[in-house]
């Protein structure tokens, strides 16, 4: 044990940098570091910002005025926030689990050695790396032949199935799934469907972690999806909201030219402050989880590529 | 890895099941519990991926709606050969769109590749652990959020009245500021910029697994035999990660034609002046969808995005496997 130690901290000192090579790149990486981080405070800054403050001296990173304005505003538009909010949850955990229940099953098919079409159903799958239906032929066929338009199932069902996820998985079982077991509980007479529940499922409990924690990023982040698909408010998840009231300002600020007649349109529209506090209840979130879940990420990034 | 598990052989056969192990209906049956686990994916591929690339003859067609249905539709639409990619090959927007998606793509692939192995390197070689995971959790935090919050980041920098950027020009240098998001010039480098931050901490992720997976006697030798740092990653850091980065470069280089919406129209807030520098494929196809309704023509555009990607994979492919085999994708 001590011997192993020992070649830890000299495995260290021989691949590692010299002291100042090592100051050098620990100030660089420092500061890279902490620029990925800077305008997500700078925005929750700018949120807590007094509203009359932003109009008069723009967006500073030390304010002279705090407020929780901006928040306590929000509530008015809060009808929207939270019924975006609502549709994003809901979106997330019911697409969550359908990825990871269908990734994880036709993972663990494709993985096994017994099962006498599994080069089939890989092929079948693995294709879609190669080649992409494209955007307006998926388009199509969600809203013309699975009538989903305006449908908060079009924000669920494309993305209910993941190949890099069943990739991901069929890895994980090949290598952390001894075979042997299965075989054993087969032995025993347990059931196929016995045997992935109580035997293989738990073994893959890290896998699913990291397969789930994807498909629920995908999820959450998920705008494109609302723009092509919903347009009634109360299907819009919350990424699409922000999007939609970037693009409304954007509409309204080149018509204000030309028509004095927005007054209603302009009250639809949360004030600065308020948007970057939701730009904020958005991103928390995952800012706050995410460290935690970290090391699923790295393993899944690390996993899917190994060959057959 | 085949030869790690134990071979299907060893399972005792049931008797009666002998004779009929050969049938087709006895194999059908056999693999039962392994058919209904493939059902759901097979539902979601052949809905979300085959009919839709077969779809894709609405390239071939003057596409228009049927009342009796979707497919009807498709198979009642007169052909027109090839004149949807005609007409999308002779457009004034063909060439300012293949300029863009590939010379964007080429410097991406360029700077991606540099920043995420430089950056991995040299976090391999840090002293500190502790720090080191520091900085990977703060690198990998932009990769996590979707453009469609990222451009309001990037809009408090960017904002002309508002954002720090013409604050501090104006403090400066004094002046008006630029106007961003009507004025073209920055825009390239601000994508460029954008894109290669976003994904460094994630990009680098597998290089540094790589780095650090390197047996460590072998930076021992080296070091006997006098090796100075800079010679040491030159000859034994980067030797290791060729073939990882060949494997990343076949799949990435399918995307060559392929580009983020989110950064070129959502980050840009879909600004007209713009569109000169932020046009991509994936930009013009969703335009021609919404606005113009030419399915035609933007399916016609999209097919060529994947067909061109499916060769450049093989061929990359090809090209890998003869020349190092082992680096090859399939």
């Amino acid at each position: 044990m001590a011997k192993r130690q020992k070649k830890q901290l000299s495995s260290v000192e021989i691949r590692s940098f010299g002291p100042g090579a090592n100051l050098f790149f620990n100030i660089f990486l420092a500061i890279f570091a902490v620029s990925c981080i800077f305008p997500f405070l700078f925005i929750i800054v700018i949120s807590f910002t007094r509203e009359s403050d932003l109009v008069q001296y723009g967006y500073q990173l030390w304010p002279k005025h705090w407020s929780f304005g901006a928040y306590q505003y929000l509530q008015s538009f809060s009808g929207q926030f939270l019924q975006s909010l609502g549709v994003t949850i809901f979106i997330t955990v019911v697409g969550t689990c359908l990825n990871t229940l269908f990734s994880a099953t036709y993972g663990y098919a494709i993985s096994r050695k017994d099962f006498t079409y599994r080069r089939f159903f890989t092929v079948f799958a693995l294709i879609s790396l190669l080649f992409t239906p494209g955007m307006v032929p998926t388009y199509l066929v969600v809203t013309r032949m699975l009538h989903l338009s305006d449908n908060i199932w079009a924000l669920i069902l494309p993305g209910a199935f993941g190949v890099y996820n069943v990739l991901i998985m069929r890895t994980f079982y090949l290598t952390q799934v001894p075979d042997s077991i299965v075989e054993s509980a087969r032995i025993d007479g347990a059931s196929e469907l016995l045997i992935f529940r109580k035997i293989v499922i738990p073994l893959a409990i890290p896998g699913i972690a990291t397969i789930s924690l994807f498909s629920a990023l995908g999820f959450w982040n998920d705008w494109f999806n609302g723009m092509l698909y919903i347009t009634s408010d109360s299907k819009v998840p919350l990424q699409y909201l922000l999007v939609r009231i970037q693009s409304n300002i954007d509409i309204l600020a080149k018509s204000a030219q030309q028509s004095s007649t927005i007054g209603a349109a302009v009250a639809a529209i949360p004030s600065e402050g308020t948007r970057m506090a939701m730009v904020v209840l958005s991103t928390l979130p995952i800012a706050l989880t995410y460290p935690f879940f970290q090391k699923y990420f790295v393993r899944g990034m690390t996993i899917g590529g190994v060959k057959e | 890895m085949a030869g790690q598990l134990t071979p299907m052989t060893s399972a005792p056969v049931h008797p009666q099941a002998k004779h009929h192990k050969n049938t087709l209906w006895w194999r059908l049956f056999k693999n039962r519990t392994y058919f209904l686990f493939c059902l759901p994916g097979v539902v979601f591929m052949i809905l979300f991926f085959y009919i839709p690339v077969l779809a894709n003859v609405v390239a071939f067609k003057d596409f228009s709606y049927s009342e009796g249905g979707f497919i009807a539709g498709l198979l009642q639409s007169p052909w027109v050969g090839f004149n949807n990619f005609k007409f999308f090959f002779e457009s004034a927007d063909f060439w300012i769109v293949t300029r863009n998606t590939i010379g964007y793509n080429m410097v991406f692939l360029l700077l991606n590749f540099f920043f995420a192995i430089f950056f991995a390197i040299i976090m391999s070689q840090l002293r500190n652990r502790r720090l080191l995971r520091g900085y990977q959790t703060l690198m990998l935090f932009p990769y996590f959020l979707s453009w469609a919050v990222l451009q309001y980041f990037v809009y408090a920098f960017l904002n002309p009245d508002k954002g720090i950027v013409n604050q501090m020009i104006h403090a400066l240098a004094g002046g008006k500021g630029i106007d961003f998001y009507n004025n073209p010039a920055p825009w390239p480098f601000i994508i460029l910029f954008l894109g290669v931050w976003k994904g460094i901490g994630y990009n680098s992720i597998l290089y540094f697994a790589t780095a650090m997976g390197i047996d460590p006697t072998l930076y021992e030798a080296s070091m006997i035999d006098g090796a100075s740092k800079w010679q040491q990653i030159k000859n034994v850091t980067i030797p290791h990660i060729v073939p990882v980065a060949t494997l990343m470069l076949i799949l990435n280089i399918g995307g060559i034609f392929r580009s983020d919406i989110g950064l070129f129209y959502v980050v840009p807030r879909m600004s007209g002046p713009l569109i000169n520098v932020t046009q991509t494929f994936d930009t013009y196809i969703y335009r021609a969808l919404t606005t113009t309704n030419d399915i035609g023509m933007s399916t016609a555009a999209g097919l060529v995005q994947s067909v061109v990607g499916a060769a450049l994979i093989l061929t990359c492919n090809a090209i890998v496997r003869k020349v190092e085999p082992k680096s090859a994708l399939f």
